[in-house]
């Protein structure tokens, strides 16, 4: 295998119509179309998929790990936030 | 050399291959079809673990998967035309000897670099894909299902080796220079994928079978056109080999048959 790496990307896969995409991994391509066909190859050769999408992963913002502190711990303490104080009828799926 | 299945002192698929009438006939001219799938997907199966990349090395044996998987719906359907219950999909794939596969020359052509590899590919697969578009009309119920079954599958092997054709024509200068030298070598086996043999001959006249003759000039014209976009060379030579239709091959399948049979051949009736 060559020691030259094509540009990272990103694969987001809809598994099923009315789900959203899912990130379901990463591989390497030398543009959006080699990307797609990979995806297709790598991810949904099991019929997982009815959509891919696909982004150079240098494109992605991502949070700081050290930062995690501020952004997310304030959250932890906060139960009235989650909708955990009444039941969700059967019909709504998916929450 | 005696078959243990049949306990008969020869082959009994040669000699059904050997006999005319119209299921001789019919059964040979599936075998001539899946043959191409069989040995290509043994070819391509090689490289499962040896792709330049992980994404070309699962792509290639997608493409393996695809093949094999039509292979069986041929060999399933010659198994029950030859009416005989000792053959079955497994010894027809496993079973034979050298002479006996009907294969072309190109699919048995090693996987010399990836450059080879994809024109080997994307000369196949345009023949693949005009063949399947005709066969799905063909008076034959179960040959037209697996026709169409089979058209979106080599679609999207058409769409992957074309685009490789295209990045690695119109690539760097060794990429260039090495997918030529794949074109230019390769270029001799694609008139046999015209020829016609008795069995073919005979299914045309019925309808069964596709008149290869009348898909020539678009499989050149389709070829042409994606290699120009390329810029490469369409090759001009008009010296061609043959032999693989009437199971004559080159010094590589035995090879090919060799690792193929292995299993079947050690561990007779060996099963999943």
């Amino acid at each position: 295998m060559s020691k030259k790496n094509w540009p990272l990307w990103e694969v987001f896969v809809r598994s099923k119509n009315g789900l959203e995409h899912r990130h379901f991994g990463s591989l390497r391509a030398a543009d959006a179309d080699m990307a797609m066909e990979n995806a297709r190859d790598v991810y949904t050769r099991r019929s997982e998929g009815v959509s891919i999408w696909v982004v150079e992963s240098n494109n992605i913002t991502a949070s700081n790990p050290e930062n995690n502190g501020e952004l997310f711990e304030p959250a932890a303490d906060k139960v009235y936030r989650h909708p955990t104080f009444y039941d969700l009828p059967d019909e709504v799926k998916h929450m | 050399m005696t078959n243990k299945r049949t306990g008969q002192s020869s082959l009994p698929l040669g000699e059904m291959s050997a006999k005319g009438g119209q299921r001789g006939n019919l059964y040979n001219y599936i075998i001539g079809i899946a043959d191409n799938s069989l040995i290509l997907g043994q070819r391509l199966g090689e490289l499962c673990g040896h792709g330049p990349s992980l994404e070309t090395d699962i792509a290639s044996t997608n493409i393996s998967l695809d093949l094999f998987g039509q292979v069986r719906n041929y060999f399933q359907y010659a198994a029950q035309v030859i009416e005989d219950d000792t053959v079955t999909e497994d010894t027809i794939a496993f079973l034979r000897l050298e002479r006996q596969y009907k294969n072309v020359l190109l699919v048995e052509q090693p996987n010399t670099d990836f450059g080879y590899t994809i024109v080997r590919q994307f000369l196949f697969d345009a023949y693949h894909l005009l063949f399947l578009r005709e066969l799905e009309n063909s008076k034959d119920a179960t040959l037209a299902a697996i026709a169409k079954k089979s058209i979106k599958e080599v679609s999207y092997h058409w769409r992957f080796s074309s685009d490789w054709i295209r990045r690695l024509g119109d690539g760097t200068e060794e990429s260039h220079q090495r997918v030529q030298e794949a074109v230019s070598d390769l270029w001799m086996y694609t008139d046999e994928l015209f020829h016609q043999t008795d069995a073919d001959k005979a299914m045309i006249t019925q309808a069964i079978g596709v008149d290869t003759l009348k898909l020539k000039d678009t499989y050149y014209k389709m070829i042409s056109e994606v290699l120009e976009e390329s810029t490469l060379e369409v090759p001009e030579s008009k010296y061609w080999h043959k032999g693989g239709k009437q199971g004559i091959h080159s010094e590589h399948m035995g090879y090919i048959l060799s690792d193929m049979q292995y299993m079947q051949r050690t561990y007779p009736n060996m099963e999943w």
